[in-house]
């Protein structure tokens, strides 16, 4: 009998593993958009490696090569120092990446234990928490991000936690929301009535349960997250040349155009891609993930 | 003479992911003018999708006409063009669905919906409205609202003048239906179908809407489809009968004939399933087993799994005999049984 | 409705409070010296202490907070301890522009979104949809300040159609006028030249802004509108007769609009604090510029100040959306 249901669980499972499967490829877009992160991710793993110029991401300068034009050596020009644009941008996908990974953990982390908190306990906890998110998410983020970018000073690791304290309200929100709906559920309340503690019922039954949605949240993030860290990189917040980030490129970039435009559109267009990559694979994620989201 | 609806043989696939289901199988029914034709049986029996399909109001794909015809006043709608079909719903075929809640638009006053569907029965019929084909676009929308008017007062609604400009939400459910069916009769067609138009209401309301569907067929020389899965509601309305299972009409005819002789076994088991006053306690019966796969249907007769007469004959398709004029069943089985 | 929309005001005033206490706190708990980096590199100690008495910054925080609470009752929104300026003044010249520039956007946005959602919506899984679905994610992946730059180098650097950033030439009086908007301004004397002007100003900054929210409104739309197709109400509209058109441009639309309202809603918020930016590619005058300076000079009554005000603008079309709403569904309406 235990053998039996094992098995038909077992085979529901790959059942549904199989359906997402084919949603997902079903979907030609998101699959340009999983190929698109994985170059990106390869990038992010051995960008720095593979830079044809690793003297110049060290902050190497070649003045007898300023402004080059795009060339077979360099394809992507060089910048006012005479370094190579297409090595800056391949070894700027770490920085990029990393922090977006980073800023998107950390909000998912706070928001998910205030989100679990509000909507497992209810009652004044969850108004004070709730409350408050609610005015966090009224503060214009990217100002909120730069002010307190801006007084803890640059930096990698302070730059994720600015733009990571601006950024938890949406999961908080979003995990209540699910919380509050499997608390209400028939397994949940099984669970309660065999004597399972809050903490176990939480963490067993009904975190679990609310994974998808926060993953999809995720993906569809994480292109918004590399934004925002381009963005304080632009304002001049955030990493500090030589430390090669996208952002900071094209900030600099700005003022050579119109006659050096490959020092500003290259790197542009690698921020661009990365991004259009995520969403696209984020958006496919959602489809197969979330069916309440799928028409 | 040829029949305002007669429906031959048809057949219809629905596709989806796990492949083709047949959810009709060889359906035809013949309505007159001034026959209320009752349509029963269990949900996904394929009563709705029969009626959706005289208005061809199923998308196809995932939906396909296999096999059979659709007369409309001898017109075969299935090889009818989208603005062919246009021009006959609303003005030759009226419908009313379950809900009165979701049919009408929340977001606009009744007497717009009104006014937009008299407009475009008299596109092609410029005679409902009582004016010429010249007539202006102030002209025509001012005799739109004197006829919704008086299609509302109809109906029953209470000064229908002022209620025009009410939203739907403003009305109860049984006044909303009302509505709806004035609504369906504005473009004056000749075929009601009514899908589920009582399921919806309180038990009150449903005996006034039926009474109410009745007086506009008397009024109007139509002829009506009802689709219900509540044998009372056909008994208290209808003129003739025809219960679907599994995609078949397995028994149809005149309402005396078929509910006074029940003969195919689902029909009678049907019969037993309704509470009366004067059934003794425990008489009442459910039916065991549920409706068959339809992507892989049972061979021959779609009943037999779950019929108790069942004998190895029924894995062939059925043959129909007529018991009575007009009264047809699809169980061969029955007939030996009796001449035996 | 006034007594909805009046509570809704009341409830405002809170969330207003709160925030000031939030971005006063964040602003004085972390590290950094206001004080010294508006003193000048050069300063002395006691300069230093000097600056900071006279701005009240060496009182405790709590009194700080009540000064400015005090004054912000009186509207008062402090001093920039940089220019000395009074914050009030400055957002009086500058928020106009950041107004004007998210109004544009948005108008942009609305009018090509909401047919562009709704026809994808129609054609539904076939080639336009594709096309609307590639081109909305690409737009919201697009780093506005970067398709700001591409604009400027093609339209303004090579083309040279359109000027390079700014609001207005400084050789000329900008339009003078009630609603500080340029292009409003200038129409309203019938100064067609100043319009003219301001709006080729004003073109690029509002397309570099108004692409994400086109394409979230696009999406919106189409999906609310695929939503309303499927409801009851369409099937028994086409049972009746109603032709496609009239079903798609009039019942389907007004439906599927009222969700895409809350969208809209929510970017006003969104635009609002995202002008930084784009004012800072096309040297906008405007209130994300403005931040934006006082940022980086750890300025720190600006940024509470502009904090405050988006936050209560971005509240305040909340409301507005929510009245909108319930014109467009007359079932809120009267709950």
């Amino acid at each position: 009998m235990t053998d039996a249901t094992q098995v038909t669980r077992r085979s529901a499972r790959a059942e549904a593993l199989s359906r997402a499967l084919y949603r997902f490829r079903q979907s030609r877009l998101s699959v340009v958009g999983a190929t698109m992160v994985a170059f990106v991710l390869f990038f992010t793993l051995f960008g720095g490696i593979l830079a044809p110029y690793p003297e110049h991401v060290a902050g190497g300068v070649d003045t007898a090569h300023r402004f080059a034009a795009p060339s077979l050596a360099h394809p992507f020009g060089t910048n006012e120092l005479g370094q190579d644009v297409l090595s800056l941008v391949m070894a700027g996908t770490p920085v990029s990446v990393a922090a977006g990974f980073a800023v998107v953990f950390v909000g998912t982390v706070l928001g998910v234990i205030v989100g679990a908190l509000a909507g497992f306990n209810g009652g004044w906890i969850d108004d004070v928490l709730m409350r408050f998110s609610d005015l966090m998410l009224t503060i214009p983020s990217l100002i909120l991000a730069m002010a307190v970018a801006a007084a803890l000073g640059p930096g990698f690791v302070n730059m994720i936690i600015a733009i990571a304290l601006a950024w938890w309200p949406g999961y908080a929100r979003l995990v209540r929301g699910e919380v509050l709906q499997a608390r209400e559920e028939v397994y949940v309340a099984a669970a309660r009535a065999i004597g399972a503690s809050p903490a176990r019922v939480l963490f067993r039954h009904i975190l679990p349960n609310i994974v998808s949605p926060v993953i999809v949240k995720m993906s569809l993030d994480m292109g918004f997250a590399i934004l925002t860290v381009a963005a304080l990189g632009f304002i001049g917040i955030g990493v500090r040349p030589p430390t090669p980030e996208w952002g900071t490129l094209l900030s600099i970039a700005r003022g050579y155009m119109p006659d050096f435009w490959w020092t500003a559109v290259f790197p542009g267009m690698a921020m661009f891609l990365a991004v259009f990559g995520f969403n696209l694979l984020g958006d496919g994620l959602r489809d197969v993930l979330d069916p309440r989201a799928r028409r | 003479m040829t029949a305002l609806l007669e429906i031959r043989d048809l057949h219809l696939s629905m596709h989806s992911y796990e492949g083709a289901a047949r959810v009709l199988d060889g359906v035809s029914l013949r309505v007159n003018k001034g026959e209320i034709w009752g349509l029963v049986g269990e949900t996904g029996c394929g009563k709705s999708v029969t009626g959706l399909s005289v208005s061809r109001l199923l998308r196809t794909p995932p939906a396909e006409y296999t096999r059979g015809e659709i007369l409309l006043d001898g017109t075969d709608v299935l090889t009818l063009d989208e603005r062919q079909m246009r021009s006959l719903r609303g003005r030759r075929v009226g419908m009313i669905f379950q809900d009165p809640t979701t049919n009408l638009n929340p977001a606009f006053r009744i007497g717009t919906q009104l006014i937009d569907v008299a407009l475009a029965a008299a596109r092609h019929d410029p005679a409902i409205l009582g004016l010429g084909r010249g007539a202006g676009r102030r002209a025509r929308v001012a005799a739109a609202r004197k006829l919704a008017i008086a299609m509302l007062t109809e109906v029953g609604i209470p000064a229908a003048e002022s209620r025009l400009d009410d939203y739907p939400h403003q009305f109860s459910g049984g006044m909303r239906q009302r509505v709806l069916i004035a609504m369906a009769l504005i473009g004056r067609p000749d075929l009601l179908i009514a899908d589920e138009p009582t399921t919806a209401l309180d038990v009150s309301v449903q005996a006034q809407i039926l009474a109410l569907l009745k007086q506009m067929v008397a009024a109007h020389d139509m002829g009506v489809v009802l689709i219900t899965h509540n044998l009372g509601v056909v008994a208290q309305t209808c003129t003739h009968v025809a219960v679907m299972y599994a995609g078949t009409i397995v028994e149809q005819g005149p309402i005396r004939d078929v509910l006074g002789d029940p003969a195919h076994p689902y029909t009678q088991a049907l019969m037993r399933a309704i509470p009366t006053r004067d059934v003794a306690r425990g008489a009442l019966q459910g039916l065991a087993g549920s409706v068959p796969n339809l992507i892989h249907p049972p061979r021959g007769c779609r009943f037999a799994p779950r019929c108790a007469l069942a004998r190895p004959s029924c894995a062939q398709p059925p043959a129909v005999h007529e018991r009575a004029p007009g009264h047809r069943v699809a169980c061969p089985v029955v007939e030996e049984a009796q001449h035996a | 409705m006034l007594r909805f929309i009046l509570r809704r005001i009341l409830l405002v005033l809170p969330v207003l409070f709160g925030l000031t206490v939030i971005m006063f706190v964040i602003a004085r708990v972390l590290p950094g010296d206001p004080v010294a980096l508006a003193a000048g590199p050069n300063a002395t100690q006691s300069e230093i202490a000097a600056l900071a008495q006279e701005f009240g910054l060496d009182q405790p925080l709590w009194v700080q907070y009540w000064t400015y609470l005090t004054g912000l009752v009186q509207g008062d929104f402090g001093t920039s301890i940089f220019t000395r300026r009074p914050v009030a003044q400055d957002l009086a010249t500058y928020l106009p522009a950041t107004l004007e520039l998210v109004f544009a956007a948005l108008f942009l946005a609305i009018v090509i979104g909401i047919p562009a959602g709704l026809m994808a919506a129609v054609w539904r899984n076939r080639w336009p949809d594709y096309l609307s679905n590639i081109l909305s994610v690409a737009a919201i992946s697009m780093p506005r300040f970067f398709l700001g730059l591409l604009l400027q180098l093609c339209f303004a650097m090579w083309l040279m159609w359109l000027p390079l950033g700014g609001r207005f030439p400084i050789i000329f009086d900008p339009p003078q006028g009630v609603t500080g908007f340029y292009t409003i301004d200038a129409l309203l004397q019938a100064d067609w030249e100043g319009f003219v002007t301001a709006c080729r100003y004003l073109a690029l900054p509002a397309i570099a802004m108004s692409l994400s929210p086109l394409a979230t409104i696009l999406r919106m739309m189409r999906a609310s509108t695929i939503e309303v197709m499927h409801q009851d109400y369409v099937t028994t509209a086409r049972a009746l007769g109603l032709s496609p058109r009239m079903i798609v441009f009039k019942y389907v639309l007004r439906n599927a609009i009222s969700s895409s309202l809350t969208v809209i809603g929510l970017y006003f918020g969104w635009l609002l604090g995202g002008t930084v930016l784009v004012e800072t590619v096309f040297d906008w005058p405007g209130v994300g510029l403005y931040a934006t300076q006082a940022i980086v000079a750890q300025d720190f009554m600006p940024v509470v100040s502009v904090a405050l005000v988006i936050g209560a603008l971005f509240v305040t079309a909340n409301i507005v959306i929510d009245v909108l709403y319930g014109v467009i569904n007359p079932k809120v309406r009267y709950q």
